[in-house]
């Protein structure tokens, strides 16, 4: 499993060379690989999730653009490439993402619209436990070759192996500082599903369900609305209760 | 064989020692032997630091006892101390211009048989976890293209360390991950019901989660679990006052 190249990968993206930046900004190892990633796949953009059982924990980094839409549409939507990959514990390789409209209805043309054709989605993960994904995007279709995926399932490694390294520096029972805040950018969402669970009398998959519902119709990220139910300035009532505004 | 020859040599036998079930004291040594014989050194040691900062020799390149008390003694002075607590790397130190310094290390050095060394350090995400010291017979002159060499010697021997100790507890660190990241989530979720449930803001709700969980003796994981599933009603937790 721990071939050279992984290795290598990790010699790079841990960037011994460089005098580490004042501070060492939490995201800087995992942009460094999303970037590595692109460039050595080749792909078009990458990005590193967290995931949980709850779905999307939280981006670690992505490159710029399309990438970042596309972790934010699958924590939005509940559906995508990662959210697969998390779950049937395998890479997802939609080398046609056009043609994956019935797979994710709403992931689809919402990524194409934002110029993705191709999306690759590894899982990190340890045996049967499961810490997150990688996700790598092309702007034009096509399959990976045996190399490149082979690539791909290296970087993969080299990220397992980040996160398994950064827990072994966290306090007992603790995050890592890098990995809190990622999954800290998502606190709202578990905050509001346990309002909604009150609000609309219903357990927390479905509550969460309803958020995700309301904010896809909404057309807004399912963040915002979370942080609106916060807020208290977006309520919830029963099912059974017609009317869902104040 | 060129120099550039045996570099490439020595990076792929490097390389080596870290496929498959590999035994990372037998890395650290061929990196202590390979770092003298190409940095023109007579003697090398691989410091660790605990997780308590105490320095131990994990390899070396020789077992006599007065160089290896070398390494022991600079948990009180010496480079390799100075090196672990500054990140900085010291080469070339003439042993003759630190009586000052490090009195004890200087002594104790020049009866070991050598009149320099230098300390290059492991680094991990802005952090020392090691030091590689080196010890010559004859005052020494690293170029800046020695220095580096050390230092990317230092660098594979750092991710060997970094794999070992992920490959070893993998399947524990990674349990220890996902449990985190669950009750993380789970602890979110229970101060969003205990806010709506007693009319408070999320902020307040997890005062009173911690309260609770104090008085209780009780781990705030299980207390957002009881909060959750009913367990505990909120008036539990907002009764009591202060």
């Amino acid at each position: 499993m721990a071939s050279l190249r992984v290795r290598q990968i990790l010699l790079e993206v841990l960037a011994f060379d460089q005098p580490d930046p004042p501070g060492l900004e939490g995201d800087t190892v995992w942009r460094r690989l999303c970037t590595s990633a692109t460039k050595a796949v080749p792909v078009s953009g990458a990005g590193v999730a967290l995931m949980t059982p709850a779905g999307h924990g939280g981006t670690l980094a992505a490159t710029d653009g399309p990438a970042s839409v596309m972790e934010n549409l699958q924590h939005t939507l509940g559906e995508g490439p990662c959210l697969n990959a998390f779950r049937d514990q395998r890479p997802v390789l939609e080398h046609d993402l056009a043609r994956a409209a019935v797979r994710w209805p709403g992931f689809v043309p919402a990524a194409t619209e934002a110029g993705i054709a191709a999306v690759f989605a590894f899982p990190l993960q340890v045996g049967a436990i499961r810490l997150g994904v990688l996700d790598l995007y092309r702007d034009t279709p096509g399959p990976l070759d045996n190399l490149q995926l082979g690539e791909a399932l290296d970087y993969a490694a080299a990220a397992t192996t980040i996160l398994l390294d950064l827990q072994h520096d966290a306090s007992a029972g603790g995050l890592h500082p890098q990995l809190a805040d990622a999954a800290d950018s998502h606190r709202a969402i578990h905050q509001a599903t346990g309002i909604v669970t009150v609000q609309a009398s219903v357990d927390l998959n479905d509550a969460l369900l309803l958020l995700r519902a309301r904010a896809y119709a909404e057309d807004r990220s399912l963040l915002d609305l979370a942080q609106q139910v916060v807020a208290r300035k977006v309520t919830f009532h029963p099912l059974h209760a017609e009317d869902d505004h104040e | 064989m060129s120099r550039e020859q045996r570099l490439a040599q020595v990076f792929v036998e490097l390389a080596d020692t870290l496929v498959d079930d590999f035994d990372v004291l037998e890395l650290l040594h061929t990196l202590c032997e390979r770092s003298v014989e190409l940095l023109e050194a007579d003697a090398a040691g691989l410091i660790l630091a605990d997780q308590r900062s105490v320095l131990h020799v994990m390899a070396s390149t020789t077992e006599e006892a007065k160089v290896l008390e070398l390494f022991v003694l600079q948990n009180d002075e010496g480079p390799c101390l100075d090196c672990y607590s500054t990140g900085e790397r010291m080469v070339n130190i003439d042993l003759s211009e630190v009586e000052q310094r490090w009195p004890r290390f200087r002594d104790a050095t020049i009866t070991a048989g050598y009149r320099s060394t230098h300390a290059i350090p492991l680094r991990l995400r802005g952090q020392v976890i090691g030091v590689l010291n080196l010890f010559c017979v004859e005052r020494s002159t690293l170029s800046e293209a020695d220095v580096a060499l050390g230092q990317a010697l230092c660098d594979i021997a750092t991710v060997g360390l970094l794999q070992e100790r992920t490959v070893r507890r993998a399947e524990v660190l990674a349990e220890q991950l996902q449990s985190a990241l669950n009750s993380r989530i789970l602890l979110e979720q229970a101060k969003g019901v205990l806010s709506e449930r007693a009319g408070i803001s999320v902020d307040e709700a997890f005062v009173l989660m911690r309260r609770h969980a104090r008085r209780n003796r009780q781990q705030l994981r299980l207390v957002a679990g009881g909060i959750i599933d009913g367990a505990i009603p909120a008036s539990e937790l907002t009764s009591g006052g202060d």
